[in-house]
């Protein structure tokens, strides 16, 4: 069976090169809102990441039945649909988790890296490199979730997953965890980001 | 009623901003506010969509969903429904106001994946408006994100010509000035009508 993707690769593009929220900046209403605590961000995250790789799938299974000129109405009532199926078990199996995340859960259905993924990808491929291409950026979308999640309840809070960091004696910058932290947190780290490219390519122009 | 219904408008336009404190809608917020023009034409956009389909929205929720007992289906219908109303507000707008449609049409498309346009449904129904409330909410949560979008827009003309750390260039300094603006807006909590 040739294989025409690596996935060691796909892991390093989703991750880190291609990040969808820290490198194309897809997603920011749901990466904004849910990172006010940590267990608000991965619990995002993996629902996103859940719906991701099932509508990749199905998407990529159903590629060649979809008729080109609905498709972006068709990938819509696939996402849709397993949005709705996440909201459900959330609302049975995690209440507190549901009600924190809120509005949102059903709101996954307008994420644009979930619909980025569908148009650029799963419609394209086999069903096995769409799963791989969910997982991937499902996990980059989490990794990015958890990284401003932590900055933003270390610092805003004094607490990781709850648990208390500083110690009592720490007064909590409670702005941070507020909607303008979650804007400036986000920026500092696009900008950290953006610092550490810019030190690379120095030093690859240095060398040469 | 007419408090009410004020105290609403106020609530969706300063105080509880879409973008500064409810985080709907940012996508665009961050993506087209390069320019004051291209930032109004997607705010007159928003706001077009946004008042027809809290109304829709409303109505199928309260004379379909209810009465069949598909609540669970709302998710599903809704962003249907959003998507459609927006293929239809363009042909519409194609055949009989071709003016407006020349300077909003490209944005039109833009606005189904616009997460406020479906938060303002979901936010409807969750907060139990009746249909004249819904519709007013959506409204002003619209002319709550036009302003939003046009004051940043405007802040973001005067960033091209300023020097900024070069880390900061593009989106990171877009972001924190929009952590500065959130800030402003945050003085207007606990604005009330009494």
């Amino acid at each position: 069976m040739a294989k025409n993707f690596k996935i060691g690769e796909m892991f390093k593009s989703g991750i880190i090169t291609n990040n969808p929220v820290l490198m194309q900046t897809l997603g920011i209403c749901p990466t904004l809102a849910t990172t006010s605590s940590v267990e608000n961000g991965l619990g995002m995250g993996v629902s996103a990441m859940v719906v991701l790789i099932a509508s990749n799938v199905v998407i990529s299974l159903l590629r060649k039945v979809i008729p080109k000129k609905i498709r972006i109405a068709a990938y819509i009532v696939i996402i849709a649909g397993f949005v709705t199926m996440i909201d459900l078990i959330l609302k049975a199996y995690g209440p507190s988790l549901s009600k924190s995340l809120g509005l949102f859960i059903p709101l996954i259905v307008v994420n644009c890296i979930i619909l980025g993924r569908a148009e650029a990808f799963a419609s394209k491929r086999t069903v096995g490199a769409s799963f791989f291409d969910g997982l991937t950026m499902g996990l980059g979308f989490t990794f990015a979730l958890f990284i401003i999640a932590t900055v933003r309840e270390i610092f805003g809070a004094g607490t990781f997953l709850g648990h208390e960091v500083f110690g009592s004696a720490f007064q909590p910058a409670s702005i941070i965890g507020m909607a303008p932290g979650g804007f400036l947190v986000l920026g500092i780290i696009v900008a950290v980001i953006q610092l550490i490219q810019r030190k690379k390519k120095e030093k690859k122009e240095g060398n040469a | 009623m007419l408090t009410s219904l004020f105290q609403i408008a106020l609530g969706a336009v300063l105080v509880e901003n879409f973008i500064f404190n409810k985080f709907l809608g940012c996508c665009p917020f961050l993506g087209v506010s390069k320019k004051v023009e291209t930032a109004s034409g997607m705010g007159m956009a928003v706001t077009f969509t946004m008042t027809i389909a809290s109304a829709i929205t409303w109505l199928i929720q309260h004379f379909i969903l209810d009465v069949f007992g598909l609540g669970f289906m709302q998710t599903v219908v809704f962003i249907l429904v959003i998507a459609s109303l927006v293929q239809f507000i363009e042909m519409a707008l194609q055949k009989m106001m071709p003016a407006l449609y020349s300077s909003l049409g490209i944005y039109l498309p833009l606005v189904t994946t616009n997460c406020a346009v479906l938060g303002v449904a979901l936010l409807n129904i969750q907060n139990d408006y009746n249909f004249i409330e819904s519709i007013v909410y959506g409204f002003t949560a619209a002319v709550g994100f036009t302003l939003a979008i046009v004051l940043f827009a405007s802040v973001r003309e005067r960033l091209e010509y300023s020097d900024i750390p070069k880390s900061f260039e593009g989106l990171p300094i877009a972001l924190v000035s929009a952590s500065l603006m959130a800030i402003a807006f945050m003085g207007f909590s606990g604005l009330k009508v009494v």
